[in-house]
């Protein structure tokens, strides 16, 4: 079949490599129809997440049909349509019974590995490196997706692949960004990074009544998709986010911030502290750029919240610790517990309330998969959001 | 050269630019005796912070092909003032990699189309418009009343 491959830093490739199999009874081999390139995807591509070998094949948005389902999965049959969130999740243990399905205890196969760097192991993800489990990924023509009789969610066929496929990991991470903000009629909440996690955490803050929305991007296609959603653009190249924001809540600093921004802020001579960032990490002396964060504890309003779906990977330098505690600021993160969410947010497709396909700026082929990576990085042609065909 | 093999061979020069660069700050007598400079000691050192200079550069930049070309042209003063053949020698390999790198790199970073702008302000995702959906999507608002 072919896939793309993971072959070093700003390295993918369409690959033809062996078909999957069923490994385990509870497995089930889906032959993917759509598959999407996640920011989180431009980590790996741009070298920043450790833990890649050679021939890695990338990608964990992806839904497809169910083709092979092994002897004890129960679950699914053969010709269901099915989106898999990017975590593998065993459902039995005590982390899954509470709902907390990123910090599943069972999936992740290299959890010694993983012990050691992050203190517990996490879940396993699909194509997201051996410190997640190593699992193939979804960005080919077949996948193999293990704990097949829990993960994978059921899509009716009246709902297209472009409006489904982002419930397997943007959509629900856009709302678990929003939702574990406790949003409340009165807040503003501003949103860091109008990529397509940003895009739909601001539809999410939407839904979820805040009286104002802002939206911190510097490339004007991200900011227009931001204001159609109901944000308030802040294009961090032309004016000072934290006056902006200061003027927008009189002063009081937003309410709730949103990192939707992750390891790679930007750089630029506005902000030295990215500058100091990026010759940190040329030396390998930190792995993430802190920017956003040390700017939303800055500005956020005391008691406020902080939300991180941004991935970091790593170490980073210069943390306003003292602001943060004394500001009495809460911080949540974590990887997207998306089968806590899936459910509810299908119901809402298909109700209407949200037509997830908005995002969506380019459709190609899995042969334009390298191409399309280095066009999405580099923010080109109006790219937002790829999903590729098999 | 394939891009991250063009990539890897930028951020080795990135390091040999800073490391050669302090060698020429710290021992300018050194560097002018080893290679045969025909220049002042104040000369090598500023020699040594254009090297330190293109190496930042190069190691801070996602466009590294100009940072790149800069040495190419940095070569072309070394050689200039440099009298002996082994050292010249080993500028001409130096000089060699630098332009391979440059020109793979230049490849690369081109951008595949020229800038347009593309107007997205009609992508809302809504049914409505969206200042009437706020709120909509909040369980109570899903409640009988």
């Amino acid at each position: 079949m072919k896939a793309l491959c993971w072959h070093g830093k700003k390295d993918i490739r369409c690959d033809t490599v062996p078909d999957p199999q069923i490994e385990h009874p509870r497995d089930a081999i889906v032959k993917v129809s759509s598959c999407a390139i996640c920011g989180s995807d431009l980590h790996l591509f741009n070298g920043f997440i450790p833990g890649m070998k050679r021939g890695d094949i990338v990608g964990h948005e992806f839904m497809g049909e169910v083709m092979e389902v092994g002897s004890e999965n129960a679950k699914l049959k053969v010709g269901d349509r099915v989106v898999v969130p990017f975590t593998i999740i065993c459902g039995e243990c005590e982390q899954c019974r509470r709902g907390n399905f990123s910090v599943c205890e069972r999936t992740n196969r290299n959890r010694a590995l993983a012990d050691k760097v992050f203190g517990h192991s996490t879940a396993g993800l699909f194509g997201y490196t051996h410190l997640t489990g190593g699992y193939a990924g979804g960005q080919a023509e077949y996948v193999r997706v293990p704990y097949a009789d829990v993960g994978p969610v059921k899509i009716p066929a009246g709902v297209p692949d472009n409006q489904a496929l982002f419930l397997g990991d943007i959509f629900p991470t856009g709302w678990q960004a929003a939702v574990q903000c406790d949003i409340q009629p009165e807040d503003t909440v501003a949103i860091w990074g109008a990529g397509p996690v940003g895009q739909f955490t601001i539809r999410a803050a939407v839904l979820l009544g805040a009286r104002q929305v802002v939206a911190v991007d510097r490339v004007p296609e991200r900011l227009s998709m931001a204001q159609a959603g109901g944000a308030i653009p802040i294009n961090f190249e032309h004016e000072s986010v934290i006056e902006r924001l200061q003027d927008l809540t009189a002063g009081k600093g937003p309410d709730k911030c949103i990192d939707a921004v992750g390891l790679e802020a930007h750089v630029g001579l506005k902000h030295p502290d990215t500058i100091y960032d990026r010759a940190k990490q040329a030396l390998m002396l930190e792995s993430d750029r802190a920017h956003v964060l040390r700017e939303m504890i800055y500005v956020c309003r005391p008691a406020g919240v902080l939300s991180v779906p941004g991935v970091y990977g790593g170490l980073i330098d210069k943390f306003p610790i003292g602001a943060l505690m004394q500001k009495g600021l809460t911080v949540r993160t974590g990887q997207t517990h998306v089968n806590k969410w899936a459910q509810d947010l299908l119901r809402r497709i298909v109700e209407g309330e949200i037509d997830p396909s908005f995002v969506v700026t380019h459709n190609a082929t899995l042969e334009d998969g390298p191409a399309l990576y280095k066009t999405f990085r580099d923010k080109e042609d109006g790219c937002i959001k790829v999903v590729l065909t098999p | 050269m394939h891009q991250s093999r063009a990539d890897a061979v930028a951020s080795g020069l990135g390091f040999f630019s800073i490391a050669l660069g302090l060698t020429e700050i710290v021992a300018p007598r050194l560097v002018k005796r080893a290679a045969g400079m025909r220049c002042s000691e104040g000369m090598v050192r500023l020699h040594g912070v254009r090297e330190i200079a293109t190496g930042l550069g190069l190691l801070l930049s996602w466009k590294r092909a100009p940072w790149v070309w800069g040495r190419v042209a940095g070569d072309a003063i070394d050689v200039a003032s440099s009298r002996r053949p082994a050292a010249l020698v080993a500028l001409a390999g130096v000089t060699a990699l630098d332009i391979t790198t440059a020109r793979q790199l230049s490849r690369d970073e081109q951008p595949a189309l020229p800038y347009t702008y593309h107007d997205y302000s009609d992508r809302s995702g809504f049914p409505r418009p969206a200042a009437e959906m706020r709120g909509v999507g909040r369980i109570e608002a899903r409640l009988p009343t």
